[in-house]
């Protein structure tokens, strides 16, 4: 076959017995990165919405990071859908010629949607800030400072006002925002789910729980990512303040950095159930049930898959460090490590819905490996091999890094509160 | 202004009541009716595979390959021809390599010999797309790129389809594939271009058996459509209430 002509999936799908010609794995690595990066988004909006709505004070800390965080993420969500298109440039056209009768249509809107309401509360809660910085940087020489300030006068979008008054209606609109982002960020994610729940060809995907299970274990990998990163962020300043000497300072980081990882692993526990009661009941429903489907599903998930859901997901990712985080005595390792288990399980969550749910063949009769291209050779190998998922799993933090720069989530006189 | 609770309640419910009232009017409307609703089309296509008839020559899915170019030896295609075979023990084998292109020549089955003696029925099925009336495919297209004639035949604009792969996914006959050198979804379309010009499909053109066949299912005095309309005739997988037209005469059981 000459080299132009390839066809799209041959190079990663082992075909085994009876599948259908035309049959491959289409949707790969991008596919299962997609949900994953979107539940990330919800997540950490829905922790930082703990604290903004529910006045939760505890969150307080975590939940300015996690908002802003939540924001890098953001566009991480739709890299995956990009990368996966056959037709890149053609990616705008769901918003220019939306099919409604489609889940996917309605990607830009919402996506888009959120972003507004992400971007604005962020925009109410450090406003002040901004404010402060253009003032503060009047009189400072320098080119770099300039550009700075111009930044900030920028961000302030001219609203100058930091009265009382201003500061209230400031504060208010930030509650508001994140109140309307909960169901929002639900609905972000839940669609995902939707998207794989609807699917009625896809004896695995199609469920109704679909959406409701994609939301928990959102909530859960966002709690833990937030944490995660929280926590490394937080040692790290404690580690530099005991290097310049300050002891007391590094104290103080810590203790408050135990206090906010507690309440937020309470969360992150009572989501964990939620998301395992619910997977749980699907798989239990799909076995009684035993339709046409099932043979070939049995054989998938006790057989060819089993290490990959029940070792991999179920022990490792959701018993392990459910055990590890209800014990007493909690260590900050411990948590750590539970926290890198659960983000695990939900990856391999995702990783059995997408490629699971094309390991069986639609003809019953046969199955479908992915074998995940590592070194890639050519563009199309790459964007749907393991490197085109580091590319999009390190694209967030180098996001945050830079908006962390103007809008500081981990000072904590930054926010406007 | 001073609103009382009552005046509340009562703006309220009238509020709505005004709402909800016209909205009682909308109704769904399946892809037929609305089509219907639109302009009724004198023609619907479907298609008649005689079972019975295949000798899995494999000529059908050659001359679709190249009627409609799809790259002759890329492992995908838009028809393709299945072998079952069921020995004794009760198993049943089914294969389809390169989609049944080159014929049925090999005694082995997926890699597997099958004694002759063994074997208690063997036959060829020919699948292509279902035209289906309620098309998935269609449905999940997040730009409308893939859409239903009037006249019931599926199409996909190339110029439109921007590879997200969900019709694909959709799809419960696993029709639909990635074209090797345009990038967008491709499949089946009872060569459209063809029929709309009063030719046949080029698979029913080829094929020597009379295995396949073309119907004009509004068109009473079609023979072919008197064949689905007075025998008996099965379609596949109709669990997923896609309303597929292509119907099968001597549909056997173990057909997948």
């Amino acid at each position: 076959m000459p080299n132009d002509i390839i066809v799209h999936g041959i190079e990663w799908t082992a075909k085994e017995l009876f599948v259908y010609p035309n049959e491959y794995i289409y949707w790969s690595i991008q596919i299962v990165m997609y949900p994953y990066m979107t539940g990330l988004v919800a997540g950490a909006f829905v922790l930082s919405s703990l604290y903004h709505v529910f006045g939760l004070k505890q969150l307080k800390e975590i939940a300015q990071f996690s908002l802003v965080f939540s924001l890098a993420l953001l566009p991480v969500a739709a890299l995956p859908l990009l990368l996966h298109l056959q037709q890149p440039t053609r990616a705008m056209e769901p918003l220019l010629t939306p099919h409604f009768t489609s889940a996917i249509a309605a990607f830009g809107i919402v996506f888009t949607a959120y972003a507004l309401i992400v971007l604005s509360e962020i925009w109410f809660v450090y406003r002040k800030y901004f404010v402060e910085q253009v003032h503060a940087l009047r009189d400072k020489p320098g080119i770099s400072n300039g550009m700075n300030r111009l930044v900030y006068q920028a961000l302030t979008i001219g609203a100058y006002d930091v009265s009382d008054d201003a500061i209230r209606v400031d504060k208010k609109a930030a509650r508001v925002l994140a109140a309307i982002g909960i169901p929002v960020a639900c609905f972000l994610h839940g669609y995902a789910g939707f998207i794989f729940g609807s699917v009625k060809a896809n004896a695995l995907w199609m469920s109704p729980l679909m959406p409701v299970i994609f939301i928990m274990s959102a909530v859960v990998s966002g709690i833990a990512l937030c944490m995660l990163t929280y926590i490394v962020i937080r040692e790290w300043q404690a580690f530099r303040s005991r290097r310049h000497g300050g002891m007391l300072k590094a104290k103080e980081i810590k203790g408050a950095e135990q206090g906010v990882i507690d309440t937020a692993a309470r969360y992150l526990l009572g989501f964990l159930v939620a998301a395992i009661s619910l997977e749980l009941l699907d798989l239990i429903f799909r076995g009684y049930t035993a339709m046409k489907s099932w043979d070939i599903l049995r054989s998938v998930m006790y057989g060819k898959d089993f290490m990959n859901i029940f070792v991999l997901q179920y022990t490792l990712g959701n018993l392990v460090p459910f055990v590890l985080l209800i014990l007493p005595g909690r260590t900050l390792k411990r948590t750590i490590l539970a926290l890198l288990l659960v983000l695990f399980g939900v990856f391999m969550m995702r990783w059995n819905v997408v490629i699971g749910g094309q390991a069986f063949s639609l003809s019953f009769s046969g199955y479908m490996h992915y074998e995940i291209p590592i070194i890639p050779h050519s563009l199309e190998t790459f964007k749907e091999g393991l490197f085109g998922a580091l590319t999009v799993i390190s694209v967030p933090f180098i996001l945050f890094w830079i908006i962390n720069k103007f809008v500081p989530s981990l000072q904590r006189e930054a926010s406007g509160e | 202004m001073t609103c009382s609770r009552r005046d509340f309640l009562k703006d309220a419910v009238g509020g709505t009541l005004a709402t909800v009232m016209p909205l009682s009017a909308f109704t769904f409307l399946s892809h037929s009716e609305a089509r219907a609703a639109v302009q009724e089309s004198k023609v619907r296509w479907a298609f008649l595979v005689d079972t019975n008839k295949c000798v899995g020559c494999g000529l059908c899915v050659k001359a679709c390959k190249n009627e409609n170019e799809i790259p002759y030896d890329a492992e995908v295609t838009r028809t393709w021809v299945e072998r079952y075979v069921v020995t004794k023990d009760g198993n049943t084998h089914i294969d389809s390599p390169m989609g049944g292109r080159d014929g049925f020549t090999s005694m082995e089955v997926d890699g597997e010999e099958i004694d002759p003696d063994n074997i208690e029925k063997a036959f060829f099925v020919p699948k292509l797309c279902n035209q289906c009336d309620n098309p998935a495919c269609v449905q999940v297209c997040p730009v409308g790129a893939t859409y239903q004639t009037n006249d019931g035949v599926v199409l996909v604009d190339r110029d439109w389809c921007i590879g997200c792969g969900y019709c694909i996914m959709a799809c419960p006959y696993g029709v639909r594939f990635f074209h090797p050198v345009h990038k967008v979804a491709d499949k089946c379309n009872f060569c459209y271009h063809r029929i709309s010009k009063g030719m046949e499909p080029a698979c029913v053109e080829c094929c020597a058996f009379g295995a396949r066949r073309i119907a004009n299912l509004k068109d009473p005095d079609d023979p072919v459509t008197k064949i689905i309309m007075t025998e008996r005739v099965a379609v596949l997988k109709d669990e997923y209430g896609t309303k597929p037209h292509v119907f099968y005469l001597g549909l056997d059981a173990n057909v997948r």
